[in-house]
């Protein structure tokens, strides 16, 4: 879709950021500018709706793999080969910037993880993930903003940025923020759209007529009826992140912030290498890569920590797709990443050794990542992490080297 | 007592305004005495009225138009006595050379990228919703200051807005926006008639609401923003000294509205010449203008220079020449006319039931209108006391401007400012006292469910979701919107959700909230 052409057409339209929000800490901390020289920069990417971990970065090398992820099992040949990232794992091939800064050593994937949540509600999975708390309920401040308040407090590096739709839970807290999105009315996203529909279909088939015809208007005023659902999201992703790098590259931009994308709940007709899943991985990916670009050379002392509130079913359902899980990948990009490694204590797919007979196991707690890249980034203590940014987590001891 | 929770659902959103989320407990006091919690509102007709700090009279508010108009006047004279001034430059800003890489310089051309395509008339903050937002974006260029007939409607606006928003069960208010719609002007006429739209409605149609129509009607016909709306002021008596002196005459406008849509109805036995004659009995019915010759500027007067001379013949009845007077009684005679309680009972029932009125509903509630005489509380407290109102289907589809309110109630957010409101009024073609023409907004599900206004009602809903879903249990709202009413689909598709986000924004756009 044309965003020019768009715009003559449906003025309303203006930037698509339905499923998209971003934040940023706007206090440059002192230490940034230590002896080292580094001055470190931490985005964080939430994926919300629960993100296919075994479609994103597939365990080729499992012999129970293919046959669990069926119809939608990524594959090392065939018309859109995965990208081997070792002899065992191979990345979606909608992820070519991904593997690219994987080969160059920027990149890292962390297998087999997940939060101390074990059900499978969006909603609690989510306030797990982004409050750093052990259980559900405490949505009063996230883990990103508990990290900020323990920095030693700096100097205000900016002020009067335009405030955006919401604060992720994971930014909120005491350390003051600042957002940022665009003014114009956000569309609802597709995923949202065709809820809708169906619910209507069941419920009130006039409104589902005339929703549908609305849905056919747009899509037709926009010249995008011939393009795959989740266009729409892939440029959404894309903008926001080419504005929040643009943001952050400023000398006094905010050094820390967090995204959320939406639209990763994918019950049916998932795709396997192409399809819906394989549209917003590349969107995250495009996403990626104009962090890498927008940020120019701080991109060398950035992470990008990219995260999801619990994973899939290990076996496809009967609709081509996945339901709740439980473990699944978190992503590492950026030029301080230690990469070129997937990181996992492979459980295996073995009927026996999933999760509750169903879901991937997980191996490894996300928070002994996050902690790992909050302590190499901040140089956060352990005390301070396990206490303070995750409550009750000394268990999940921090990962180490994981940045370069 | 029993809880009937489908019931608790025509209450609130059949008759009311939908349920308000937090603390009240309407759902539940709904349910437990359906009729009652509706016809509570119609035992207060004073909380119908509306007084907020800083709303004016019309007289006040006209006098500020004039005073607006002759200051702009007088500018434009000075600037173009001294030659026109050079227009404020701006801001001299070269891109190309920008070499800064500050904050503030990102989020400028970021802003400037991006935030063109918003849509028109975004005065202001566009986030009510949203208080807490903060200020809009330093990026963007201070807005102009709103001249005071802007500022007065936005304030009228707010007033109207928070009491709907927070209102108990929303019964006077529908019916306050029922009566404003029947007897609509439209604030795009000029600027005197959007200084007025919000006193309009509260001196003419809000201290009849639970009265009598004959009331009501006067008091429309009689403000100056009716007669300014449909150009009565302009129509002279041919015979008149003003006619005779200024060689003009009559304009049937008003006369045919009081007839076509106020009252008779299309084919409630009118014709032509009765049309032509109630205009003559009207002339002279006008305002003050702004030296006052006739009385305080921007209040209603009869001037009699203006009056077409002698006794007129209305619907067969003739009207002494009595002046003033001689109006009045035409007014009050129209307003017992068979044809119109016909007219007002059918309106009535499909803006409240269902968009073909039951026939023997519509019988009763004109019955009720000839024999009180047009009480209008005798009327509404038929109409909740009726079986069909309580078993007949939820099929009509709530206006936008019900839409938004039922939300904010839902969300307990109380607007600061009238933007986010004004913004997607205008967006899903209600602007507020503004519709196209003098019949007033369309009243049938297919006027506003239609293709393009379902889309956008879903993004509005999106947006909602964006803004306020973090904070917000969908399930919990559930159960404040409609409890165990709510459907099997329904409940689940918003347990579903892949977020708060999402599942706030299908739970506004449920069939639950959408249809009343």
């Amino acid at each position: 879709m044309d965003c020019a052409e768009n715009r003559l057409l449906t003025s309303r339209r203006g930037l698509l950021l339905g499923g998209a929000s971003f934040a940023a800490w706007a206090y440059l901390p002192k230490f940034a500018r230590a002896a080292d020289g580094r001055d470190p920069r931490l985005v964080v990417v939430i994926l919300r709706g629960a993100l296919d971990g075994l479609s994103t970065v597939a365990p080729i090398g499992d012999p129970d793999y293919a046959g669990l992820h069926g119809s939608i099992a990524l594959t090392a040949d065939g018309a859109h080969p995965a990208i081997m990232l070792d002899s065992f794992f191979a990345l979606h091939p909608a992820m070519p910037e991904f593997a690219r800064m994987y080969r160059d050593r920027h990149a890292a994937v962390i297998h087999a993880v997940a939060t101390p949540y074990r059900d499978r509600s969006h909603f609690d999975g989510q306030d797990v993930l982004e409050s750093g708390y052990a259980g559900p309920g405490r949505v009063q401040s996230g883990w990103l903003n508990r990290a900020l308040e323990a920095l030693p407090r700096g100097e205000r590096v900016s002020s009067g940025l335009a405030v955006g739709p919401t604060t992720p839970l994971v930014l909120r807290g005491n350390a003051p923020t600042v957002g940022w999105a665009p003014v114009a009315l956000p569309q609802a996203d597709d995923d949202t759209a065709m809820r809708l529909v169906e619910l209507y279909r069941h419920r009130d088939p006039a409104l589902a007529l005339a929703l549908s015809q609305g849905l056919q208007l747009e899509k037709a005023a926009s010249g995008d009826d011939m393009k795959p659902k989740g266009g729409n999201a892939v440029m959404q992703m894309r903008q926001v992140a080419r504005g929040a790098a643009k943001l952050m590259a400023a000398d006094d931009g905010p050094r820390i912030a967090a995204l959320a994308f939406d639209g990763w709940d994918t019950h049916a007709n998932e795709g396997g290498p192409v399809g819906r899943l394989a549209f917003l991985l590349g969107g995250l990916d495009g996403a990626l890569a104009e962090f890498e670009s927008g940020l120019g050379d701080r991109w060398r002392d950035t992470v990008v920590v990219v995260a999801t509130e619990f994973g899939r079913t290990a076996r496809i359902n009967g609709t081509d797709g996945t339901d709740h899980g439980t473990a699944t990948i978190a992503l590492l990009a950026g030029g301080a990443v230690k990469g070129g490694r997937v990181i996992a204590d492979w459980p295996g797919l073995k009927l026996a050794n999933l999760y509750e007979g169903r879901d991937l196991k997980p191996t490894t707690d996300l928070r002994s990542v996050i902690k790992g890249v909050l302590q190499d980034q901040f140089g956060l203590s352990d005390r301070v992490l396990a206490e303070t940014v995750f409550p009750d987590s000394a268990g999940a001891r921090p990962m180490k080297g994981l940045v370069a | 007592m029993a809880r009937d929770s489908q019931a608790a659902l025509v209450a609130l959103n059949r008759f009311g305004l939908g349920a308000r989320g937090g603390a009240s407990g309407d759902l539940i006091n709904a349910a437990s005495d359906p009729r009652g919690f509706v016809k509570a509102e119609l035992a207060r007709p004073n909380g119908v009225l509306l007084e907020a700090p800083g709303l004016q009279s019309t007289p006040q508010l006209g006098q500020a138009v004039f005073a607006y108009q002759d200051k702009v006047k007088q500018a434009r004279e000075a600037a173009a006595k001294a030659g026109a001034p050079p227009e404020p430059a701006p801001a001299d800003q070269k891109p190309g050379l920008r070499r800064n890489l500050s904050l503030n310089t990102a989020a400028t051309e970021i802003a400037g990228q991006m935030a063109d395509a918003k849509p028109a008339d975004t005065a202001a903050k566009p986030d009510a919703m949203q208080p807490s937002a903060a200020a809009p974006p330093a990026a963007k260029p201070a807005p102009q200051p709103l001249n005071v007939i802007q500022k007065t409607f936005r304030a009228e606006a707010l007033a109207r807005l928070q009491r709907a928003t927070l209102v108990e069960c929303g019964f006077t208010e529908r019916l306050v926006a029922f009566w404003s719609n029947h007897f609509c002007i439209s604030a795009s006429k000029g600027e005197l008639a959007r200084i007025w739209a919000g006193a309009f409605e509260r001196e003419a149609i809000r201290p009849h609401v639970l009265g009598r129509f004959t009331d009501m009607l006067k008091a429309v016909e009689q403000h100056p923003a009716m007669l300014f709306f449909l150009d009565n002021q302009q129509s002279l008596g041919p015979d008149s000294r003003a006619g005779q002196n200024r060689k003009r005459g009559l304009n049937e406008n008003l006369a045919r509205e009081i007839m076509e849509l106020h009252t008779l109805g299309v084919g409630g036995g009118y014709t032509q010449e009765d049309v032509t004659s109630l205009a003559r009995i009207i002339t002279g019915w006008t305002f003050a203008g702004r030296q006052g010759q006739l009385g305080t500027p921007g209040s209603f007067v009869f001037n009699v220079n203006a009056h077409q001379p002698g006794p007129h013949t209305l619907l067969g009845k003739t009207y002494e020449a009595t002046g003033l007077a001689q109006g009045e009684a035409a007014l009050a005679e129209i307003a017992r006319h068979p044809s119109t309680a016909n007219f007002i009972a059918t309106k009535f029932v499909r803006h409240f039931v269902a968009d073909d009125p039951p026939p023997a509903l519509v019988a009763r509630l004109r019955d009720v209108f000839v024999r009180t005489d047009g009480d209008l509380k005798a009327m509404a407290t038929m109409l909740v006391d009726s079986d069909e109102a309580w078993r007949a289907p939820l099929t009509k589809m709530r206006s936008p401007y019900d839409f938004l309110i039922a939300s904010g109630r839902l969300l307990a957010r109380v607007p600061e400012d009238p933007g986010f409101y004004l913004n997607n009024l205008n967006l899903l073609g209600q602007p507020l006292w503004s519709p196209a023409g003098p019949n007033g907004f369309p009243d049938t599900s297919a006027a506003w469910a239609a293709p393009e206004g379902m889309k956008l009602r879903l993004d509005i809903a999106a947006q909602m979701g964006a803004r306020l879903g973090n904070n917000i249990d969908p399930l919990d709202l559930l159960e404040f919107a409609a409890a165990d009413a709510a459907s099997v689909e329904t409940r689940r598709t918003i347990e579903r959700a892949e977020s708060r986000q999402q599942a706030l924004a299908l739970l506004l756009m449920s069939p639950e909230m959408q249809r009343r």
